[in-house]
């Protein structure tokens, strides 16, 4: 327990957290290894875990119909995937596949928000690391959008 | 007596089409050679202007080794008349060149710095030279760092050479793209989103970036937010040109021409004119 505490207070994402805030989160969280093509989660499914990832590469990956599917980000050491355990109805709208062998913290979803709701300071530091990295990937989408590169004209 | 005298800057030499690369579906890369004497030293970042003979001229960077004094390297991408007409170029043709032209990435400068060289799309290939001289002289640098990004894998420039990079001790090549299928196994996601995957020191960081322009602006936003500052920044702009020498105004960007004060130009001197809308 006290590695894994070690372990997690060390992702990025926790930066310079309160240690007896991490002392809380420990208790939620748990470690996960992910092989090449293994998916983390797919699109619908119950949003139960928020996931850090410590190594390794994740595709976020949108079905179309009658397409391969498209790939819309990739996410890798240092990054958090996933945001809809946060918002109701929380159900994924996307896949996460490993791309590469992964090792990432897995947080039990529920147990985070009883945490936050019952400790907001807990959930506000919460959300003040989790809301820059949503601006940010809002923001990259938007630019992902522009089509930069597209054929002038066309 | 043979002195010798530098052409007439507005008269196209003809220079024959030696080898063409096909880099991806619409762009290509010559070698040109001249019929008459060789190729003239150039810096990384100046361009030539090319002449489709009957068709018309149009401004295409130096994208080859600015140490090889056998030919000129361009890469085009088929966009309209002109362009297309020398993208679709084979061993032989004969084109119209003109220059080098321009101001060049600052390379000497960047010395006993990090050096972060941004390209997006074809903006590879003005940077290509640049890259050149960095890596036959790396022990003057610090960290060096090439991201880059695409909109697609198959719209990715030198593939061979991004491997080969790659696998350098000496430097960090990030790649990423816009979007792919899931047969693509690199990154996906914006160009100024690599910004915080390199080692750099933003306090002694030197930044050539070039792309389209709205690529640029934010890849700007990025690295000022990681504390490079704008006068460490260096972007080769893109306007329409004629003469290529000063004269006409064509290429007028508020008080600069970029064919002459640029292609290549200081951040920090054309930020309020980046951010303005009509210029
Ligand atoms: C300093 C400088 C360096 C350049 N270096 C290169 C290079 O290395 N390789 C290369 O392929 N091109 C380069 N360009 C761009 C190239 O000059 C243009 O693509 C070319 O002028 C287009 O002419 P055209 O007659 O083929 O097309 P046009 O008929 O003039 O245009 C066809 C379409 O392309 C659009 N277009 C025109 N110019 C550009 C542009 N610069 N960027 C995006 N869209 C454009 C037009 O709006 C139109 O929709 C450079 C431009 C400058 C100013
Ligand atoms: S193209 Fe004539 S002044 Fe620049």
């Amino acid at each position: 327990m006290e590695t894994l505490e070690r372990l997690l207070l060390g992702h990025p994402f926790f930066t310079d957290l309160d240690p007896a805030i991490g002392r809380i989160l420990v208790g939620c969280a748990r470690n996960l290894r992910f092989a090449p093509g293994e998916f983390l989660f797919r699109e619908n499914e119950p949003a139960n875990e928020f996931f850090l990832v410590r190594e390794g590469n994740v595709a976020l990956e949108l079905h179309v119909p009658g397409r391969p599917p498209l790939v819309i980000g990739t996410l890798g050491a240092g990054e958090i995937v996933g945001a809809s355990w946060l918002v109701p109805p929380y159900r994924w709208n996307f896949d996460a596949r490993a791309v590469a062998a992964t090792r990432a913290f897995g947080i039990d979803a529920a147990c985070l928000r009883d945490k936050c709701e019952a400790d907001h300071h807990l959930g506000y530091e919460m959300m003040k690391r989790l809301l820059p990295v949503m601006v940010g990937r809002m923001q990259a989408a938007r630019q992902q959008l522009l089509d930069v590169y597209g054929h002038p004209g066309t | 007596m043979n002195a010798s005298v530098a052409p007439d800057p507005m008269l196209p030499q003809p220079w024959r089409v030696q080898a063409v690369r096909r880099e991806t579906a619409d762009v290509v890369s010559l070698d040109l050679v001249p019929l008459a004497g060789a190729p003239m030293p150039f810096k990384p970042g100046q361009f030539n202007m090319l002449y489709a003979f009957g068709i018309g001229e149009v401004p295409v960077s130096l994208s080859g080794d600015p140490a090889d004094a056998s030919r000129f390297v361009h890469t085009v991408r088929a966009v309209g008349a002109v362009s297309g007409a020398i993208a679709a170029a084979t061993p032989g043709t004969v084109l119209g060149l003109r220059g080098p032209f321009g101001s060049a990435w600052p390379v000497a400068a960047a010395a006993g710095h990090d050096i972060l060289i941004i390209a997006g799309g074809l903006g590879l290939a003005p940077l290509r030279p640049a890259i050149y001289h960095v890596l036959a002289n790396s022990e003057r640098f610090g960290r060096i760092a090439v991201l880059y990004g695409s909109r697609g894998p198959a719209e990715l420039l030198f593939h061979d050479e991004l491997a080969r990079w790659r696998g350098r001790l000496d430097m960090e090549v990030e790649i990423t793209v816009d979007h792919a299928d899931p047969s693509w196994h690199g990154r996906v996601g914006v160009v100024p989103g690599l910004i915080d995957k390199v080692a750099f020191d933003p306090k002694n960081t030197v930044a050539l970036v070039c792309g389209p322009e709205v690529m640029i602006r934010f890849t700007v936003a990025g690295l000022r937010a990681a504390g490079v500052a704008d006068d460490h920044v260096h972007v080769s702009m893109e306007r329409n040109m004629k003469c290529a020498v000063g004269l006409c105004g064509h290429c007028q960007f508020g008080p600069d021409f970029v064919c002459k004060d640029g292609a290549v130009l200081a951040y920090d001197r054309i930020a309020a004119r980046l951010a303005a809308r009509e210029i």
